[in-house]
C-alpha cells in the first residue's frame, strides 16, 4: 500500500485501454518537451553573445521548415484524437445487457437503487466481469460520480438523467468521489464501489445486502420487493390508474402506458420525442412541458410532491408495463437520510480501519 | 540632427538635474489620481494588480499548508472552500486578466506605436477606477464572510444553494469585466488610428498584434460573461428560473455560457504574455522573430478559434457525444498554432547573439512551462483521457502551467524587460536571475506532483483526501514555498532599484522598437516629435559574423535619445 504509485489500479476494461493511450501521450509529451528544451539550450549556448560562430545570412522566415514542424504535430494530434474518440464512443453507449442501477446524488451522499429493490447509501455492490449501467440524477446541485480505478466519471445533474457504464474486471473496493464541487462537505461526498465475485454478490443479494458497513449506520435496505414493484405501489397510491391504463384495458382520460417506453411520441408543439427515462420523468413532474398532441392538458404536475427516488421507482414500473412481467407491491422507502456525521463519513471514505 | 549634440546635451543635463519626465513632471497626489497619462495609469495598475497577486498568493499559501495533511490542519470545510474560491476569483479576475494588458500594454503600446497616448485617455483612467471599484467589491465580499462557489460559479449551487456572498462577488466580476472592455476598446482604436506615420500593420511589433487579438476577444467575450453572471444574480435574488431546474431552468446552459467566455479568457490571459515573449526573445537574440507573419496570423487565428472550443470543459456533463467529438477535434486544431509558435521562438535564436539577461531567463521559463502546459492540455482535449482526468489535480496542474507558467512568467519577464523604461532605473541583475531560477524550480516542484496525484484520482477542490496522496501534496507544498520566495524577491529588488538602482539609459538592452528611442523614463508626451517609421519590426543586423558586436541597426547604441524630452530643445 505504501509503494509509490503512478497510476491507479486498472479495475475495468476501459481503464486498461485508457492507460495505453495515456502512456503513449506521455511518451509524445516527453519527446516533444525534450526536443524543445534541447533546441533552446543548444541555440542559446551556440549563439550566445560573443561566441565565435558563423552568423552570416541569418534566416528570418522559412515556410518549408515551418511546415516540417506543423504537419507532424497536426498528424500526431489527429491520430490521438481518433484513437481517443473511438474509446469514448464505446464508453458513451451502454450495452443493452448492462445491469441498470439508479444513482441519486444529493448533498452530500450517493444513494443507489438496484432493480431488485435493494437500496444502498455510499456503497454500490456490483458483480465482477459483467457490464453495469448507472442511470444518474441529482436531487439538488450538480455532482459527478467518479471512480479513478475505472478511469471514468459523469455528472449527475438535477432535472436530467445521465448515465455511465463500466465492466469491472477486478474484485475489490474502489473509492467513489463526487467530482463537481457541491458545497460544504464536497470532499466527503463519496464512498465505495464494491466489486464482488458472482458468488459473493449473489450471497450479498440473498442476504438483502443488509449488513451494516460501519458504526453509524449507513446500510443497505433489504430488497424484499423489486424497484418496479415499488413503482407499482406508488402507481396505486397516487391513483395514476384512474387516468392511465397500465394493463390491456383502455384508459378513459390519459394516454395508455402500455408499450410507452422507447416509443416515439408526437408532442403538441409538433416535435417528436423518444419516450426514454428523461421523457417519462418530465411527463410525470412537468406534464405541460411535454404535452402530447392529443392531450387535454389536464394532468397535474407532480413536481415537488414526488422524490427523485419515487420517480425512479415509477419509471422502473412504467418501463415494464406491457412486458408481461408479474408485479406485486409492497411499500417503497423514500431515500434513507444520511445518519452519519461529518467525521464518520471521513473515516468511512479515507480512514484507517476501513481502508483496504 | 547630430547624435553628438544630443549626447552632450544629455550628459550636461544629468549633472545639473534630471530632465522632466512623466514621473517627476508633477508631484501632487491629485496629479496622479486624475492623470490621463497612460504611463501613470499603468503604474497605478501595477500597484493594484500586485496587491491582488499578493492576496491571491496568500490564499494559495493557505491552501497548500492546509493540504499537507489528509484531514486538514486549521481550516473548517467552509473556510477551505472560501479560501480556494478567493484564490481563484482574485487571481483570475484581478491579476491574470488585467496584468499584462493593463500594466505593460498600457505603458508600452502607445510608445511602441509612436503615439502620445491611447486613443481615449479618460476612458483609460475610468477603466482603472472601475477595476479598483471591482477589486474593492471583491475583497469586501471575500473578507466580509466569503464566497464558497469556486471561481466558476456553477449553477444551481451558486444561484440557489450557496449561503455565501455570491451576489456581491459576481457583481465584482461583472464590474471588472467593464474595465477589461474599456481597455480592449481603447487598444483597438489606438492600434487602428494612432500608429505613427509609416508604421503599417506588418511593421508593428508582435506585442501590438497580441494586444489587438486580446482586445478583440475581450470585447466579444466579456459581455457574454457579464450577462451570464447577471442572470445568476437575477435567479438568486429574484427567483427567475434560468439555471435551476426546480424553477424551470437548465444548469448546463450556465456552463455553455460561462465557458463561451471563460475559455477565450484563457487566451485573454496567455496571448499578451506571448506578445511579451516575442519582444524579449527578439531583443535578447538581436534577431527578427522567426516567421513574423506566421506568428502574427496565428495570434489572430487563436483569437478566433478560441471561441469555438468551449465545450471541451463539459465532456463529462450531459452534453451529447457528437458535440463532444466536434469540440475535441477543434481543441486539437487550436493547439497546433501555439505549438508552432514555440518552435518559432526557439529558432529566432539561430544565428543570433543571445544574452542571458534575467528577463531572457524568465522568457525561457515561459517557453518550458508553457510547452508542458500546452501539451497536457491535449490530454484534456482528448475525450477518453478527459473523462478520467477532468476536474482532478491533473487539470489544476495543467492550467497552472498555462496561467502561472505562461501568463505570470510572461508578466514578470515583461516587467523586468521594461522596468528600466518605466522607472529609469536598473535593478540588480543577479537577484533578477536568482528570482527567475527560483520561480522556475519552485513552480515545477509545486505542480509536477499534481499531474501524478491527478492521474491517481485526486479531485480538485477537496479539503480532505485519501492518505496515500499525502506524499504528493507535501512535495507540492514544499515547492510552493520556493515559488513564493521566487515571487517575493522582485518586490524587494525592484523597489530597491527605485532609489538605489543605477540610472538606466534610454536603451539599456540595445533593443529596437520605438519605446527604446524615448527617454527613460519617458517624457509625459512620449515623443516630442512623432517618429516616421521606415523600417521593419525587429530590424537588427549583424555587424560581424564572428563574435563581433551585434545590435540594432537603426538606433544609437550609446543610450542617448533620438526623440527626447519636450522641455529640451531638439536640433533637427
Amino acid at each position: 500500500m505504501n509503494e509509490l504509485q503512478l497510476a491507479p489500479i486498472a479495475a475495468s476494461e476501459y481503464a486498461g485501454e485508457v492507460d495505453k493511450l495515456f502512456w503513449v501521450m506521455n511518451a509524445l509529451t516527453v519527446v516533444f518537451t525534450i526536443i524543445v528544451i534541447a533546441l533552446i539550450a543548444f541555440l542559446a549556448a551556440r549563439y550566445r553573445k560573443g561566441s565565435n560562430v558563423d552568423r552570416s545570412n541569418p534566416t528570418t522566415h522559412n515556410t518549408l521548415l515551418e511546415m516540417t514542424w506543423t504537419l507532424p504535430a497536426l498528424v500526431l494530434g489527429l491520430g490521438v484524437f481518433t484513437w481517443s474518440s473511438r474509446l469514448f464512443a464505446d464508453v458513451y453507449q451502454p450495452p443493452k445487457n448492462a445491469r441498470e442501477i439508479f444513482v441519486i446524488g444529493k448533498q452530500w451522499m450517493w444513494h443507489a437503487q438496484h432493480s431488485d429493490g435493494t437500496r444502498e447509501n455510499n456503497e454500490i455492490h456490483v458483480p465482477v466481469n459483467s457490464p453495469v449501467k448507472l442511470s444518474m440524477i441529482s436531487q439538488d446541485v450538480i455532482h459527478a460520480f467518479y471512480v479513478p480505478e475505472f478511469r471514468i466519471q459523469r455528472h449527475a445533474e438535477p432535472g436530467r438523467y445521465t448515465n455511465m457504464w463500466f465492466t469491472p474486471t477486478r474484485v475489490g473496493k474502489y473509492r467513489v468521489y463526487c467530482n463537481i464541487y457541491c458545497g460544504t462537505q464536497h470532499s466527503e461526498m463519496g464512498g465505495w464501489v464494491v466489486v464482488q465475485s458472482r458468488e459473493d454478490f449473489e450471497k450479498w443479494q440473498a442476504g438483502g445486502g443488509g449488513r451494516p458497513f460501519y458504526p453509524g449506520g449507513i446500510s443497505a435496505t433489504t430488497g424484499d420487493i423489486s424497484l418496479a414493484q415499488q413503482g407499482a405501489t406508488l402507481f396505486k397510491k397516487y391513483q395514476c390508474a384512474s387516468c392511465h391504463a397500465d394493463g390491456p384495458k383502455s384508459s378513459a382520460k390519459g394516454a395508455s402506458l402500455v408499450g410507452l417506453y422507447k416509443s416515439m411520441r408526437q408532442l403538441a408543439d409538433g416535435s417528436k420525442v423518444l419516450a426514454d427515462e428523461g421523457y417519462i420523468r418530465s411527463a410525470i413532474l412537468n406534464p405541460n412541458d411535454v404535452r402530447l398532441a392529443n392531450s387535454t392538458g389536464s394532468m397535474p404536475a407532480y413536481r415537488g410532491s414526488l422524490s427523485e427516488s419515487e420517480v425512479i421507482a415509477l419509471i422502473a414500473y412504467i418501463k415494464e408495463i406491457g412486458t408481461g412481467k408479474p408485479l406485486e407491491g409492497g411499500s417503497p422507502d423514500s431515500v434513507a437520510p444520511a445518519a452519519n456525521t461529518n467525521s464518520q463519513q471521513w473515516r468511512f471514505m479515507y480512514g484507517g480501519e476501513q481502508y483496504q | 540632427m547630430s547624435t553628438a549634440t544630443l549626447k552632450d546635451m544629455g550628459k550636461s543635463h544629468d549633472k545639473v538635474k534630471e530632465p522632466l519626465n512623466y514621473l517627476n513632471a508633477t508631484n501632487t497626489i491629485k496629479s496622479w489620481l486624475f492623470t490621463v497619462d497612460h504611463k501613470r495609469i499603468a503604474i497605478m495598475y501595477l500597484v493594484a494588480v500586485s496587491v491582488a497577486f499578493l492576496l491571491g498568493g496568500l490564499a494559495a499559501g493557505m491552501i497548500r499548508v492546509e493540504l499537507t495533511v489528509p484531514k486538514g490542519q486549521f481550516l473548517t470545510n467552509d473556510a477551505y472552500n472560501k479560501v480556494f474560491t478567493a484564490h481563484g476569483v482574485i487571481m483570475i479576475f484581478f491579476f491574470l486578466i488585467p496584468a499584462v494588458p493593463a500594466v505593460l500594454g498600457n505603458f508600452v503600446l502607445p510608445l511602441m506605436l509612436g503615439a502620445r497616448d491611447l486613443a481615449f485617455p479618460r476612458l483609460n483612467l475610468l477603466s482603472f477606477y472601475v477595476y479598483s471599484a471591482a477589486l474593492v467589491m471583491g475583497l469586501a465580499a471575500i473578507i466580509g464572510g466569503g464566497v464558497d462557489t469556486g471561481w466558476t460559479f456553477y449553477t444551481p449551487y451558486s444561484s440557489v444553494y450557496s449561503n455565501s456572498n455570491v451576489a456581491l462577488t459576481i457583481m465584482a466580476a461583472f464590474v471588472a469585466g467593464f474595465s477589461s472592455i474599456f481597455t480592449g476598446l481603447n487598444f483597438i482604436v489606438t492600434i487602428h488610428k494612432m500608429r505613427a506615420p509609416g508604421m503599417t500593420w506588418f511593421k508593428m511589433p508582435l506585442f501590438a498584434w497580441a494586444m489587438y487579438a486580446t482586445s478583440v476577444i475581450i470585447i466579444l467575450g466579456t459581455p457574454v460573461l457579464a450577462i451570464t453572471l447577471a442572470l445568476v444574480v437575477v435567479e438568486r435574488t429574484l427567483g427567475f428560473g434560468i439555471f435551476s431546474p426546480e424553477i424551470g431552468g437548465d444548469p448546463v446552459l450556465f456552463q455553455h455560457l460561462f465557458w463561451f467566455y471563460s475559455h477565450p479568457a484563457v487566451y485573454i490571459m496567455v496571448l499578451p504574455a506571448m506578445g511579451v515573449i516575442n519582444e524579449i526573445i527578439a531583443a535578447n537574440s538581436k534577431k527578427r522573430i522567426f516567421g513574423y507573419e506566421f506568428v502574427a496570423f496565428s495570434t489572430m487565428a487563436i483569437a478566433v478559434f478560441g471561441f469555438i472550443v468551449w465545450g471541451h470543459h463539459m465532456f463529462a456533463s450531459s452534453q451529447s457525444m457528437y458535440l463532444g467529438l466536434v469540440f475535441s477535434v477543434l481543441s486539437f486544431l487550436v493547439a497546433v498554432p501555439s505549438a508552432v509558435k514555440i518552435f518559432n521562438w526557439a529558432t529566432t535564436m539561430y544565428k543570433g547573439s543571445v544574452e542571458l539577461t534575467s528577463h531572457m531567463l524568465y522568457a525561457f521559463g515561459f517557453l518550458g512551462l508553457f510547452t508542458i502546459g500546452g501539451l497536457t492540455g491535449l490530454y484534456l482535449s482528448s475525450l477518453a483521457t478527459d473523462i478520467h482526468l477532468t476536474a482532478t489535480y491533473f487539470v489544476v496542474a495543467h492550467f497552472h502551467y498555462v496561467m502561472v507558467g505562461g501568463t505570470a512568467m510572461g508578466f514578470l519577464a515583461g516587467l523586468h524587460f521594461w522596468w528600466p523604461k518605466m522607472t529609469g532605473r536598473m535593478y540588480n541583475e543577479i537577484w533578477g536571475k536568482v528570482s527567475a531560477v527560483l520561480v522556475f524550480l519552485g513552480f515545477n516542484l509545486t505542480f509536477l506532483p499534481q499531474f501524478v496525484v491527478g492521474y491517481l484520482g485526486m479531485p480538485r477542490r477537496y479539503h480532505f483526501y485519501p492518505p496515500e496522496f499525502q506524499l504528493w501534496h507535501v512535495m507540492s507544498t514544499g515547492g510552493a514555498f520556493v515559488l513564493g520566495v521566487g515571487f517575493l524577491l522582485p518586490v524587494f529588488y525592484l523597489l530597491h532599484s527605485l532609489k538605489y538602482g543605477e540610472k538606466a539609459g534610454n536603451n539599456p538592452w540595445r533593443a529596437v522598437g520605438l519605446e527604446w528611442t524615448t527617454m527613460s523614463p519617458p517624457d509625459t508626451h512620449n515623443f516630442h516629435e512623432l517618429p516616421v517609421v521606415t523600417w521593419e519590426a525587429y530590424e537588427y543586423f549583424q555587424e560581424s559574423h564572428h563574435g563581433g558586436d551585434v545590435g540594432p541597426s537603426r538606433f544609437p547604441f550609446d543610450d542617448e535619445a533620438v526623440y527626447t524630452s519636450s522641455d529640451e530643445e531638439v536640433h533637427v
